[in-house]
């Protein structure tokens, strides 16, 4: 046998109207409804056969980040698998707080785009293992990007977005992941504004050109509706590992089905 | 109030998790209370001298890692020389060999580790995906008291460099990736050993390789 292929749930953690810690699930980075509590989500993905998990901190306040680092301690007192926390960090002092909470890795998406050499800090402070690069890619079909694919019979180029997609950076997510990389960074995190909440399959022509572009891991996120879009990320586009959120959360399919699905389909997953 | 962080009444054995400055000590911490240690993070040798078994833990680089536990250098050589169990995880299992690659680059001169279980740490190939990062499988090649009940399961890795013991007989597992290396190694007296994987981070599989410590500290 060999590295398997990794099975990755992930939360999207805000507080409700009381200030509780709630889970969140969204289309389109929008629309949130309310899944759950986080740490009680934890503990049933830790017993599930994850292969890791994701606990993303969508509060933008400064009190909602206390909270949240609280809620990554007993996240990470609950999960015997690796924990990558992301959220609104944008220091070294946010990684070192994050990592002592109990998380073996941060996602980072903003702070690194607005200030590059926080990928360089964090991989020489913390190992390049722990530092995670996320990127919010959106297909834009004119003329302003550096490197094309073909999607669906027309030539798109993909940019790197901010605030879940409600921003552009007229940076190409191709040469950011590359530059990343060359900082540091020890896995890329692909999500797809196009592709987010859909259901329809993963952004594949956006995986496998970025899994093209580096060597080190991809996680793929956004769209997954099923076992067989896990089945065409890996297969088709190269990812290491794929991210699902809803699909898991809403019991559509459950992991343990998921990796049966793909083991029988030839594919190395952790049974 | 009902003991649902913890599936033991009470603690099996008392063991020493290493504090030299790196590592994320809380999960290693909490696996081991998981699996029925009653867990001290210090640095202070008197205890280590105390304990039914010592935990090396740490991530990062050969360099860093042994220059931060240089001070205890002597203390850790007397742990395994008792016959105390000493298990280095990751990066602490690399410390226990003689040397390693990733220490002995651009003109600095070689550190050198503990010497516990003799032999080289060496980088994979180039062109292969490296850190080597995910779950792969464990293939036990002898006995030992660490991997009962083991064989054959998946345990989580995040690494560049692997071990390499001039003693065959040193290898207590496998796992293959591109090549077969050595994923858990041990001392000819059979109290000092280590895993390249975090068994801290390696669900079910890794809480029996941390209940299995357990069992052979209770037994000294």
């Amino acid at each position: 046998m060999a590295l398997t292929k990794r099975i990755i749930p992930c939360i999207d953690v805000d507080l409700d109207e009381d200030g509780n810690p709630a889970v969140y699930t969204g289309v389109n980075f929008e629309d949130l409804k309310y899944t759950g509590d986080p740490v009680e989500m934890a503990k049933a993905y830790n017993e599930s056969g994850a292969d890791e998990f994701v606990f993303l901190d969508i509060t933008a306040s400064a009190e909602g980040r206390e909270t949240m680092l609280d809620v990554v301690e007993r996240v990470a007192d609950e999960v015997f698998i690796p924990l990558t926390v992301g959220g609104g960090i944008r220091t070294t002092d946010d990684i070192k707080e994050t990592l002592r909470a109990g998380a073996d890795k941060v996602s980072i998406t903003t702070g690194a785009l607005e200030r590059p050499e926080l990928v360089n800090e964090g991989a020489k402070a913390f190992g390049s293992q722990c530092i995670v690069i996320s990127v919010d890619a959106r297909r834009r079909f004119d003329e302003e990007g550096e490197h094309y694919v073909e999607v669906d019979g027309e030539s798109c180029w993909f940019e790197c977005t901010k605030k879940g997609g409600r921003e552009g950076t007229g940076i190409d997510v191709l040469e950011w992941a590359a530059e990343a990389e060359s900082r540091g960074a020890g896995e890329l995190f692909v999500n797809s504004i196009d592709k987010d909440g859909t259901k329809d399959g993963y952004d594949l022509p956006l995986t496998e050109a970025v899994c093209e572009t580096v060597d080190t891991p991809v996680i793929a996120s956004s769209g997954c509706g099923g076992p067989e879009d896990m089945y065409d990320v890996f297969t088709e586009a190269g990812a290491d590992a794929g991210l699902a959120a809803s699909i898991f959360h809403f019991d559509e399919h459950s992991i343990e089905e998921t990796k049966e699905y793909l083991d029988e389909q030839g594919v190395p997953v952790r049974l | 109030m009902s003991t649902v962080s913890s599936d033991q009444t009470q603690s099996l054995a008392s063991v020493v998790v290493v504090d030299y400055g790196l590592g994320n000590l809380r999960s290693v911490t909490r696996g081991l209370e998981r699996a029925g240690a009653d867990v001290e993070i210090t640095d202070d040798p008197a205890a280590f001298e105390a304990a039914d078994g010592v935990v090396l833990p740490g991530v990062g680089a050969f360099r860093e890692g042994v220059e931060n536990a240089d001070p205890l250098r002597e203390d850790l050589l007397a742990v395994a020389d008792s016959g105390t169990p000493l298990f280095g995880i990751c990066l602490g299992m690399q410390m226990l060999l003689t040397t390693s690659e990733e220490g002995d680059n651009d003109g600095e001169s070689a550190v050198q580790g503990l010497d516990l279980v003799p032999g080289t740490n060496v980088r994979f190939a180039d062109g292969q995906k490296v850190p080597h990062m995910g779950w792969n499988e464990l293939e036990v090649e002898r006995e030992h008291p660490l991997v009962e009940g083991i064989d054959g399961n998946y345990a989580y890795f995040v690494h560049s460099y692997y071990a390499v013991p001039d003693d065959e007989h040193a290898t207590v597992a496998t796992t293959d990736y591109e090549r077969e290396f050595p994923s858990i190694v041990a001392n000819e007296e059979g109290n000092v050993f280590g895993t390249q994987f975090h068994p801290e981070k390696s669900g079910e599989t890794g809480l029996q390789i941390l209940r299995n410590f357990v069992e052979i500290c209770t037994q000294r």
